[in-house]
């Protein structure tokens, strides 16, 4: 009875779709030859395509929820969450796998061609970006959608002080994560008393706005044109050629990694990193128990935008050019994808969604045309599936040896 | 020898046309568990969110006397967190815990106005902040252990039993070390074995010298615990004193049970 009920919705599922993909999958226009093709098959595949992933998501729902709710085997159903978990909770695995990703990590620009050491350092910025907006949103859950603001204010803070006041990399790095915190904190006071959806649209504006004075104000930013010939990172006035100068910023890049993982890591494990989970948790009960929300969420806005700043200052010096065409919504929502991918407020799924949605488009060169599309793809995927991103966090539990027996499981 | 703790004059909230509390008085002791009752919709919560500070109550005063000091500070129009800060800690009628936090956590939290580590002790993890860090554990723990939750510590808050999740509201609010501590209905949906253990745990704690003032509906809990009641209606204060007295009161007796007692 339920069975011939999900055939049928299936059945209009895949029709309703065929439907509305048939101006795009069938007919085709020749306009040299002014002949249409009509390409049937296609039709036929997409409806038995829609036919049957509706029937695969309908039996994984039913699966689902057939299956007995016990708190934990809900959370790491996914083998590769189950495993990384194992591994982290384990100190000489631990050790071990942190000492495998070391070893990859400083080998890979040599193995690898320059370009692929290239590919590699912009996927590693979007980890520290990644891992600057998962304080705003994973933590604190402040839905920000204009976080590339913050990467373009660092980006253009080094371009410009590098040409009117000949700055190097090393002394706008801190001032360019400095001034993005400050930007922080300036779109954090107009919308601390929003929340969700409006917080979003806000933000969305924030990020648009910064965009479109860049674009606009052409005396102070050079406008769409861009900045040229910004030098790249230097080391004690050593002169690189380019291959080296790639192997180098990949270093940088590797050890700005490390220090966010540590920093975030013990943002997440201290009195603030509790009061940002707690103003996600619940606002109300979290002002009643003594929080300043005020102060707390300006503590993320304004961290979570220095990571960001401190990437902008390494992108400028990376690619060396920089235009406002490179910090658009696209970019707000690809570090957000990241974060929802990779688990929201985990550290380690944050570097993985990174690595993913960076390296899979890069890699897969064919599919890179349909990336939004596979963006979208993937997040519909993951809300259905998995709502708590690839690695949800590992949640903290505290031993105590003398007083208490350990806690059962 | 009893100081007072808390006085509201004149408490006075309008939503709107709705005037929901109207020249509210009432006053709680050092040591005192008070109880405030009333039937649904009288206001009861609506006084609690209002000397909170969730609410900004349109008139009248909430004086705070701080211990081994004569003056007397006023509540009014201070932010729910300098609120806990001064000294008042709630629990709330529809459980408002931090779900996706551990029991241990979520007690944790209620050291925060206490304690002080920020950015810079938490990246650097200097000594002072994990001295800290270790008390509000240990503290965090005793609480627990009290409330009868230590064994469930590290589970997710929305794991536990109705009744647990309750207790944990109390324990949570106890760890902001509070002069007074403001219980919302904290017997609704538990049953008779749940609302006994909550019975010994709110005469402990009161032992223990805490101040409490209860908003409930089981009324031999509150006869139970209470050395004085205020009865609400409507918004206003219709009566006061012993458990004794409340229970002849007619006016209470009334608003309890219509107006069908009088015919
Ligand atoms: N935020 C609000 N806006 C409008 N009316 C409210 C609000 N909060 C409470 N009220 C009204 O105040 C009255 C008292 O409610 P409440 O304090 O919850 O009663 P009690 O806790 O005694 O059952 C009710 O009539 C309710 O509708
Ligand atoms: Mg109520």
């Amino acid at each position: 009875m339920v069975l011939l009920k999900e055939f049928k919705k299936a059945l209009l599922t895949s029709l309703w779709f065929v439907f509305l993909t048939f101006p795009i999958v069938v007919i085709k226009v020749d306009p040299i030859e002014r002949t249409v093709f009509w390409r049937w098959q296609n039709a036929f595949y997409m409806a038995v395509g829609t036919f049957s992933i509706y029937l695969l998501v309908k039996f994984y729902q039913h699966r689902k929820e057939n299956q007995p709710k016990s708190s934990d085997a809900g959370e790491n159903k996914l083998p590769i969450s189950s495993l990384i978990h194992r591994i982290l909770l384990n100190p000489v695995q631990r050790n071990i796998f942190i000492g495998i990703v070391a070893a990859i990590s400083i080998v890979f620009p040599h193995i690898f061609s320059t370009y692929q050491t290239n590919v590699m350092t912009t996927a590693l910025m979007y980890v520290v970006l990644g891992l600057g907006l998962n304080i705003v949103v994973g933590l604190a859950g402040l839905l920000d959608l204009g976080f590339v603001a913050f990467y373009a204010v660092g980006a253009y803070t080094y371009s410009l002080l590098n040409l009117h006041f000949g700055l190097g990399f090393w002394t706008v790095l801190p001032i360019g994560g400095l001034l993005a915190a400050t930007f922080g904190i300036l779109l954090g006071f107009p919308v601390l008393r929003l929340r969700g959806d409006y917080l979003a649209i806000v933000t969305l504006g924030f990020g648009e706005i910064i965009r479109l004075i860049l674009e606009n104000w052409g005396k102070f930013s050079k406008g769409p044109s861009g900045i040229s010939n910004i030098p790249r990172p230097g080391f004690f006035g050593m002169h690189f050629n380019l291959e080296q100068s790639v192997l180098y910023t990949y270093y940088l890049m590797i050890i700005l990694v490390i220090v966010t993982i540590f920093i975030v890591n013990r943002l997440q494990d201290s009195r603030l990193g509790r009061a940002w989970i707690a103003l996600r948790e619940d606002e109300i009960a979290c002002q009643a128990m003594g929080i300043d929300k005020r102060k707390t969420k300006l503590v993320a806005f304004s961290l979570g935008a220095f990571w960001a700043g401190i990437v902008g200052v390494m992108f400028a010096a990376k690619t060396t050019f920089i235009n406002p065409a490179s910090f658009t919504f696209l970019e707000s929502a690809i570090i957000l994808s990241i974060v929802v991918l990779g688990g929201m407020g985990s550290i380690v799924g944050v570097v993985f969604g990174a690595l993913i949605l960076i390296l899979l488009p890069e890699y897969l060169r064919a599919l890179s045309e349909y990336r939004m599309l596979a963006f979208g793809a993937i997040l519909v995927c993951m809300m259905i599936f998995r709502p708590q991103g690839l690695i949800s966090n590992i949640r903290r539990t505290y031993k105590f040896e003398k007083k208490s027996p350990p806690p059962v499981r | 020898m009893k100081q007072p703790i808390l006085n509201v004059t004149n408490l006075t909230m309008d939503f709107g046309g709705i005037r929901a509390l109207d020249s509210v008085d009432l006053d709680v002791n050092s040591g005192e568990i008070v109880a405030l009752i009333g039937p649904n919709g009288a206001g009861k919560t609506t006084f609690f969110n209002c000397i909170t500070g969730i609410y900004q109550p349109t008139g009248g005063d909430i004086l705070l006397s701080l211990p081994n000091k004569s003056k007397k500070v006023s509540l009014k129009g201070l932010k729910p967190n300098k609120v806990t800060e001064r000294g008042l800690a709630r629990t709330f009628q529809n459980i408002r815990l931090f779900p996706k936090m551990t029991v241990l956590e979520n007690v944790m939290i209620g050291r925060h106005c206490r304690t002080k580590a920020f950015i810079f002790g938490a990246i650097f993890r200097t000594a002072a902040t994990r001295r800290e860090e270790e008390s509000i554990l240990e503290t965090s723990y005793a609480i627990l252990e009290k409330v009868g939750l230590a064994e469930h510590a590290n589970e997710f808050a929305d794991n536990l039993s109705y009744g647990a999740q309750r207790r944990l509201e109390i324990a949570r609010a106890l760890a902001t070390e509070p002069l007074l501590l403001l219980l919302d209905e904290p017997a609704a949906g538990m049953n008779p074995q749940e609302t006994l253990d909550l019975d010994h745990l709110i005469k402990q704690i009161s032992q223990e010298g805490q101040a409490i003032l209860l908003i409930e509906h089981d009324m031999q809990l509150v006869m139970s615990l209470s050395d004085r009641i205020f009865v609400m209606d409507y918004g206003k204060k219709i009566a006061q004193g012993t458990p004794a007295e409340i229970r002849a009161n007619p006016a209470v007796i009334k608003a309890y049970l219509g107006e069908e007692v009088d015919a």
